[in-house]
């Protein structure tokens, strides 16, 4: 069995409202030095079997059909160790 | 002829179906109820998708019903020309659908807003605005969290040079779409999308802003009365 991670973002123009609310939110909790905070998802998906080219081109499918939308979203997939 | 049949869609989570197939009667249309599970379109003349909280709003808004069953029929059939309106969570899965360009993400002030907002029909050649004059100011509910607006550069310059960006929002921008924009339609101007909601602005009683809701219902039957 294999762990693969597909990471989504707001792509970089795209308005994060939450991770901007988040960063104003951090100064009052005193950590300080914060430029700026953006928000995502991460997925973990499970293999049944290894994480070879066709089982990531899969992963690579899914994130563009489901798990992301790409008129709005960036997308990262990667195996976990 | 009968009288002139709107399916209204029902996903899990849909909550405003049923205040849309009150809509469509008191239009004098036959409504017809779709189940987002059946692979049918009931031989309607045009679908309301209404809003809601489809599949909970999983993952992103209208991302999961935009693979329902009946989408699998809807989406071929609203390429080929069939009218549909999508209000509030039905813009949303429209967007998803690609039926509509661009996206709906979370509203620029983080809150959920729910309140009459005025919008002025930018384009009343559309199949569910043709009872509106352009230009018209028209009053009717918003109630979303998700209702921003959004596509690339590209998109919204086509959309305002063609005429597709058929309601903005006057006094005040809800969710800070981009341009203003409350709804938009497709090239052919079959589909269309918006978040405010119609469907609640048909009756006085209720407590709705008035009835410019009417006007939405009233188009597309005419549309079906001249065609």
């Amino acid at each position: 069995m294999a762990r693969v991670i597909v990471d989504v973002m707001l792509k970089p123009e795209i308005l994060d409202p939450q991770g901007q609310a988040i960063a104003r939110a951090l100064p009052r909790l005193g950590f300080a030095g914060v430029a700026q905070v953006r928000q995502g998802k991460r997925f973990e998906v499970e293999l049944d079997g290894p994480a070879d080219e066709a089982a990531l081109a899969d992963v690579r499918k899914m994130a563009e059909t489901l798990l992301a939308n790409t008129v709005i979203e960036d997308y990262a997939v990667r195996v976990e160790d | 002829m009968g009288a002139a049949r709107v399916g209204v869609v029902t996903f899990p989570g849909t909550l405003d179906d049923q205040d849309a197939a009150r809509a469509v009667r008191h239009a004098g249309a036959e409504a017809v109820p779709l189940w987002h599970a059946d692979r049918d379109l009931r031989g309607v003349d045009a679908v309301f998708l209404p809003g809601g909280f489809s599949y909970g709003d999983y993952l992103r808004c209208g991302a999961i019903s935009r693979f329902a069953p009946l989408m699998e029929e809807l989406i071929p059939a609203a390429q080929a020309g069939l009218p549909v309106l999508g209000t509030c969570n039905g813009f949303q899965i429209l967007c998803e659908a690609h039926l509509l360009p661009g996206a709906l993400t979370r509203n620029e002030g983080l809150h959920y807003v729910c309140r009459d907002q005025a919008i002025r029909v930018e384009n009343a050649k559309t199949a569910w605005t043709g009872d509106f004059a352009a230009g018209q100011r028209i009053t009717l509910p918003v109630k979303h969290g998700e209702g921003r607006y959004v596509a690339d550069p590209g998109t919204i310059a086509a959309l305002e040079a063609e005429g597709r960006v058929v309601f903005r929002y006057l006094d005040g921008n809800p969710n800070g779409s981009v341009n203003d924009i409350a709804g938009i339609a497709n090239e052919a101007g079959n589909v269309v999308g918006l978040m405010p909601h119609p469907e609640h602005a048909v009756e006085d009683l209720t407590g709705a802003p008035g009835v410019d809701g009417r006007g939405f219902f009233t188009s597309i039957l005419k549309r079906f009365v001249n065609l």
